[in-house]
């Protein structure tokens, strides 16, 4: 089981970072973003209601995310998921390698963030790098559970992408980052609430200003929930072929 | 002889597609056995709904003495599979991929290095799997399926697409596999694979078998006619053909006579030349085989 996860995920790993923009696309792109971002509006101006720093790091998860959606859907199309199937591995394992491969390569990328940023970041006092790392990784995981359910339901490997970024990137907008969710109206304001990417946005924010994860257990738990919630849902609703 | 596969009344349709109406055989230890069939005709459909890859409509399945459905993980810890249509990750590398199905069960499994040069892969062991060739592909799934050195291989036309060298040495590789005991389910659209290979086939047509036996016993079954090719310049070589008991048809094609009949045809047409010390350039026979049967089965040839 673990031996299978483990050579299954290194695999993965390696298969990743031959594409000639695999690697580049998901763990680089983020942190120039940042770079240019920062040197045009400043590094510690808070965006929105966030600053740089947690705005980067969502959209370092959201890309992990469509790249895990992405790359499931293909092998589906491609009869790999099948084959996959015809040994004794559960379908479990083959989503675990996948979502362990992206955790990795998002903590890559934040790491990568942090040392780019280095010289220009005012950390506030109290937040660690470790700390805010861990609260990506839990964000990253309550968000892959929606990818994982696009990824179980969109037919084919050419709009799983797309489709996704559509559902994911609209989620933002109502994660309380730009409007306060008690402004929303209660409509919104209710859909805001049932989306991990809300609670992830207040975790990362939390972390990122100082706050102690006591104050944040809600989030964490929410974010677990949907974990768990989406990829039961997945489950059922997974297609091989 | 302990079954292997015990499949009855399997069904399985697609929307309003038929794909498979009512299979019912049985596979023993050892056995080689055979699905034939045109295109469409149900064998990956029937074959993956044992495999337990596909949830059949109706019927039931053991194998092994297991439910491939709902038993599907110990079961698949004991068979090998390759399917019609498979792929890998593009930039898999071919040992890698060995590697890791060798990964993937519990206990034994043989050794790949060997494994890799039976199949003629060793150049290739380097190679992402996204430049090997159609052929080499199809050798490295025959690997995969065979890596954990299973007690059922399951091969789904094994030998599409491959060299008559590489087939060769296919066929080696099964008849290996039946040797030291184990139990072979092919599927194959090579009648002449078949006949070497199988031991019983089952032919398939419309989701349905139509017959199953051994390849000689189909043969003598549903293909009682012989053919033997004469060429003569004899006068009243025609008439003479015509009246042999048995004779069905002679065909003249310049002084080609070619006489088809039933029974004991080739002796009958030796004798009738002999008795009338008939000068003879060219005496042949032509024997029914199994394409024949197919053919005469289902009603069209099986390369569309
Ligand atoms: N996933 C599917 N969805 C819908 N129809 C299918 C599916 N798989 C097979 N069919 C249909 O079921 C029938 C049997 O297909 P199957 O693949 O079992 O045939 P086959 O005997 O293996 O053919 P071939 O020799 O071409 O491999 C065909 O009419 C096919 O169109
Ligand atoms: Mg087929």
């Amino acid at each position: 089981m673990l031996r299978s996860l483990l050579k299954l995920s290194w695999i993965e790993i390696k298969v990743f970072l031959r594409e000639p923009m695999g690697a580049i696309g998901t763990i680089v792109i983020p942190v120039i973003l940042f770079l240019v971002l920062g040197k045009s509006a400043g590094f510690n101006q808070p965006i929105a209601s966030a600053s740089l720093p947690v705005l980067v790091s969502l959209f370092i998860a959201i890309n992990a995310v469509l790249s895990m959606v992405n790359i499931v859907s293909i092998y589906r199309e491609g009869g790999i998921l099948k084959r996959l199937r015809a040994t004794p591995l559960r379908p479990q394992t083959i989503l675990g390698a996948h979502i362990l491969v992206k955790l990795l390569f998002t903590a890559i990328s934040l790491l990568l963030m942090f040392l780019a940023g280095k010289r220009y970041l005012i950390f506030q006092a109290g937040v660690s790098i470790p700390s805010f790392a861990c609260a990506l990784l839990l964000s990253t995981i309550g968000i892959i559970s929606i990818g994982f359910l696009i990824a179980s339901i969109v037919p084919t490997a050419r709009f799983a992408q797309p489709i996704g970024a559509l559902i994911l990137y609209p989620m933002i907008g109502i994660s309380g980052l730009f409007v306060p969710i008690h402004r929303m109206g209660p409509i919104i304001g209710t859909v805001a609430r049932i989306l991990p990417m809300t609670y992830a946005v207040s975790l990362l924010n939390g972390i990122w200003n100082g706050d102690g994860w006591s104050h944040h257990l809600g989030d964490v738990a929410a974010l677990v929930l949907f974990f768990f919630l989406f990829s039961a849902l997945s489950e059922k609703f997974f297609r091989w072929e | 002889m302990p079954r292997v596969i015990h499949a009855s009344g399997v069904r399985k349709t697609y929307g309003r597609t038929v794909a498979v109406s009512d299979a019912s055989f049985h596979v023993d230890e050892g056995e080689i056995f055979g699905l034939i069939g045109p295109n469409g005709a149900g064998k990956t459909t029937t074959m993956e709904c044992i495999e337990g890859l596909r949830k059949p409509d109706g019927g039931e399945i053991q194998v092994l003495g297991l439910d491939p459905f709902r038993q599907s993980r110990k079961l698949q810890d004991r068979v090998g599979v390759q399917l019609q249509l498979a792929q890998l990750q593009k930039r898999i590398k071919v040992w890698e991929a060995v590697d890791l199905w060798a990964s993937l069960y519990r206990g034994k499994s043989v050794d790949a290095a060997r494994l890799l040069d039976q199949l003629g892969l060793t150049e290739k062991r380097n190679a992402w799997f996204m430049t090997l060739s159609g052929g080499q592909k199809q050798r490295l799934f025959i690997a995969l399926a065979l890596i954990n050195d299973p007690e059922v291989v399951f091969l789904d036309e094994l030998t599409t697409g491959l060299d008559p060298q590489a087939r060769l040495a296919i066929w080696e590789l099964v008849c290996g596999i039946r040797t030291r005991g184990k139990t072979v389910f092919l599927t194959t659209h090579l009648m002449e694979e078949a006949e070497r290979l199988c031991d019983r086939v089952a032919i398939m047509d419309h989701g349905r078998i139509i017959d199953m036996d051994s390849p000689e016993q189909l043969v003598r079954r549903h293909c009682p006619e012989r053919t033997v090719i004469v060429e003569t310049e004899f006068p009243e070589a025609l008439g003479l053909f015509q009246a042999i008991p048995g004779v069905e048809e002679v065909q003249l094609d310049g002084n080609r006579f070619t006489v088809r009949g039933i029974g004991d045809l080739v002796t009958h047409v030796i004798h009738c030349i002999s008795e009338n010390r008939m000068r003879v350039s060219d005496f042949r026979t032509i024997l029914p085989s199994l394409e024949d049967v197919f053919l005469k089965l289902t009603g069209h040839s099986i390369r569309e």
